[in-house]
């Protein structure tokens, strides 16, 4: 306890950009030495991708060269960088804070962005994890509109999901590649990335308004038998997909183009907690939450509840939607029985495991378990006994989610720490 | 008429697997008011031990006691068995998060669902196993339509299950105290009734209902794989739902419900239709009957 008080002495008045400087020396570290020098003197086969978690699961000898390897790769030049810039960065700190908050934000995140495309440069399968990641946080923070701000059980993510995964790629498909479903395509390849977006937004466009088949039915119905409505929702998008021939049925849609690079999923994923965070902390989102809590009285408080409700559900399924685009880019492959009930406990462990009505909590909640399922890889089954356990820890101390009803103030978070 | 007869009694016999296992789903919501997403699975364990069981007793006393007497034996040993599953649910999973929201005590149960699937298929692997049949399957023709003893068994000891469960709750004084606790789970407590006996007991018969179903299943499909209890778990918990709070007169009609409009369905359409055209009767009924068939008003928030 003693050495982690000094610790937390030593290294309080490092603002964030200091720690951002420090990780990036870590990654450039890795990057120019880990695979020569490091990795091959303390006898590993290649860089330990997500910290070796993967290596020490199925190799229990190299657990030494891995904490060696993680020690001398990320911890020490992280302390050694933070600790010998800290009157540069604090100097820095307090210069950006001078500068408007969205410049100060642009600048940090660039940074952040620059050191995770490092980071993940080095092999495919981090790039993979991180993209899957950023594609959970969308999904995440699009349940906790309706299942954390507005306050229904809404089981129907996967189905929103699947409209949205659908609707963007038969778009590409049909416009920007030439196979054999669709035949040729209609206008040249070379503007795909660019009109990308656009067909994103569509793909969310059409979940929302599919969103309606759930929305309408709550003006009536709350709770529990909305939770099975919204089930049924998604049992039928996967048995309608299923029976539409012409978009393969049960077999799926395969070879989308790879839009879905790194940087874009980066640019939606930020979209996304800036928009939706706006979206909560507005009127409407107000709104939202006087409708969770007291239907009556905010009616009577001149809140439109059946409005709020089509909006919650229309915008939760937006983004969800999108997140689905980007999925079915990502992985370049989608059937029905990817967005099914296995989905739904993914996404639901998700959010309740973050914290509900919290964006940060959506954020840690899709990081941890996404993370955590590609760490316990190689324990194959065990992985599934694991990560339940986790969560019903997490239930019985803390029902609500680790991060409920909380967000961080970004300004707080960039400030300079000048004692 | 006849291919009609012959649909209706294997809608009857489908029926009554989403009856029985529904109205376990349907009393633990009725009286502790929250989902056990555990349910399906606990079918599912139910007729693994109902598998186990069967074949001990087939290789140590078939040869000296009559079938009948083997039945019995297995199917009451069993509901002893996995009643015992649905108490440890309901201990592990629930009495921790009492005072909870009742969305984190749903996404405790799904999780020990996902355990007890993952758990069977380390200890047994993932090869498939065949559950051994209690009697020999003897085929009738009844004027043209076709059906087995053990379609009749099924049936008639799922109306015998429904006929005793609705004697208990009505008639005894643990059923009293049931539909006490499900009219308020929070005054009745102060009245000397201990939720932590009641809570446990209809976990329990709820797993005991699930697991009967499980061997009768067994005996109509004999095939057993680890998620077998997810899609009829999910489909036995839209039928409880859709029956009405509490009410296992409804559930088990929803039950039947269900399996009519799968079986019917299969018939005029295209089999892969059956999920598509079945959620969208139950998402029409739900909108224009926003509280199932029969379920009541109530003064507890209904919320999750």
């Amino acid at each position: 306890m003693e050495i982690a008080r000094k610790f937390k002495n030593q290294f309080s008045n490092v603002p964030m950009f200091g720690w951002l400087l420090g990780f990036l020396a870590a990654v450039l570290v890795e990057f120019f030495l880990g695979y020569d020098y490091i990795s091959l003197v303390l006898g590993l086969p290649k860089i330990p991708v997500l910290f070796g978690t993967l290596v020490i699961l199925k190799n229990p000898i190299m657990i030494p060269s891995i904490i060696a390897y993680d020690i001398i790769v990320y911890i020490i030049p992280i302390l050694i960088v933070t600790k010998f810039t800290v009157s540069m960065t604090n100097k820095i700190a307090t210069a950006l804070e001078k500068t408007p908050i969205w410049l100060s934000t642009i600048i940090h995140l660039a940074l952040f962005y620059g050191i995770m495309h490092l980071w993940a440069g080095i092999n495919d399968y981090r790039i993979l994890v991180i993209k899957l990641t950023m594609v959970s946080i969308i999904l995440t923070i699009s349940i906790n509109v309706i299942n954390g701000y507005q306050g229904e059980f809404s089981c129907s993510h996967p189905g929103f999901m699947a409209v949205g995964a659908y609707v963007s790629s038969i778009l590409t498909l049909l416009l920007f590649v030439n196979d054999k479903m669709f035949g040729t395509a209609l206008l040249p390849s070379a503007l795909g990335p660019w009109l990308f977006p656009f067909i994103l937004i569509i793909g969310g466009f059409a979940a929302a308004l599919s969103s309606l088949l759930v929305a309408i039915p709550s003006f009536r119905t709350r709770g529990d038998y909305l939770a099975i409505i919204s089930l049924a929702f998604m049992f039928i998008v996967k048995s309608a997909i299923e029976n539409m021939d012409f978009i393969g049925g049960a077999r799926g849609m395969s070879s989308q183009p790879d839009y879905a690079s790194l940087p874009v999923i980066f640019c939606w994923t930020i979209l996304t907690i800036w928009i939706v965070h706006n979206f909560v902390t507005s009127i409407m989102g107000k709104a939202l939450n006087a409708v969770r809590d007291d239907e009556a009285a905010s009616e009577s408080m001149t809140v439109k509840t059946k409005k709020t409700k089509i909006i919650a559900f229309m915008f939760g399924a937006f983004w969800a939607g999108i997140a689905g685009g980007l999925f079915a880019h990502v992985l370049r492959f989608i059937n029905p029985g990817t967005f099914s009930i296995q989905r739904l406990a993914e996404i639901l462990a998700m959010v309740y495991f973050g914290g509900l009505n919290s964006i940060v909590g959506s954020i840690v909640g899709a990081v941890s378990i996404s993370v955590l399922g590609e760490a316990l890889r190689p324990l194959e089954l065990f992985k599934w006994i694991i990560i339940p356990l986790i969560l019903i820890f997490v239930m019985i101390y803390r029902p609500y989610g680790l991060i409920s009803f909380k967000e961080i103030n970004v300004k707080k978070l960039f400030r300079s720490k000048n004692k | 008429m006849d291919y009609f007869l012959q649909n209706l009694i294997n809608a009857l016999q489908w029926g009554s697997f989403y009856a029985v296992i529904s109205i376990g789903y349907s009393m633990v919501y009725g009286v502790l008011m929250v989902f056990n997403f555990a349910h399906g699975d606990i079918f599912m364990i139910g007729t693994y031990i109902g598998f186990a069981i069967a074949t001990l007793f087939i290789t140590l006393f078939s040869s000296f006691l009559p079938a009948w007497v083997i039945f019995v034996a297995v199917v009451v040993i069993t509901m002893f068995l996995a009643s015992w599953v649905g108490v440890f649910v309901e201990v592990a999973g629930y009495r921790p998060l009492r005072q909870a929201p009742r969305a984190s005590a749903a996404i405790t149960g799904l999780m020990i669902g996902i355990i007890f699937e993952t758990g069977i298929l380390i200890f047994l692997g993932a090869k498939r196993l065949s559950f051994p049949p209690l009697m020999e399957s003897v085929a009738y023709n009844i004027g043209g339509v076709y059906f087995t003893n053990v379609k009749v068994m099924v049936i008639v000891i799922s109306l015998f299950l429904m006929l005793a469960l609705n004697f208990l709750i009505q008639k005894t004084k643990w059923g009293m105290a049931m539909r006490a606790m499900s009219y308020d789970f929070l005054a009745v407590p102060l009245m000397g009734v201990s939720i932590n006996i009641i809570a446990p007991l209809t976990f329990a018969i709820g797993a005991g209902l699930a697991s009967v179903a499980g061997i009768l299943y067994g005996q109509a499909y004999p095939i057993l794989d680890p998620y077998m209890g997810i899609l009829v778990g999910w489909k036995a918990f839209v039928a409880a739902i859709l029956g009405g709070r509490g009410s296992i007169k409804g559930a088990a009609m929803a039950g039947y419900l269900l399996g009519f409009i799968e079986i019917f369905v299969a018939m005029v359409f295209p089999s892969t239709f059956r999920d598509l055209i079945a959620y969208s009767i139950i998402l029409l009924i739900l909108t224009y009957r926003p509280r199932g068939f029969f379920g009541m008003e109530h003064s507890a928030k209904l919320r999750l």
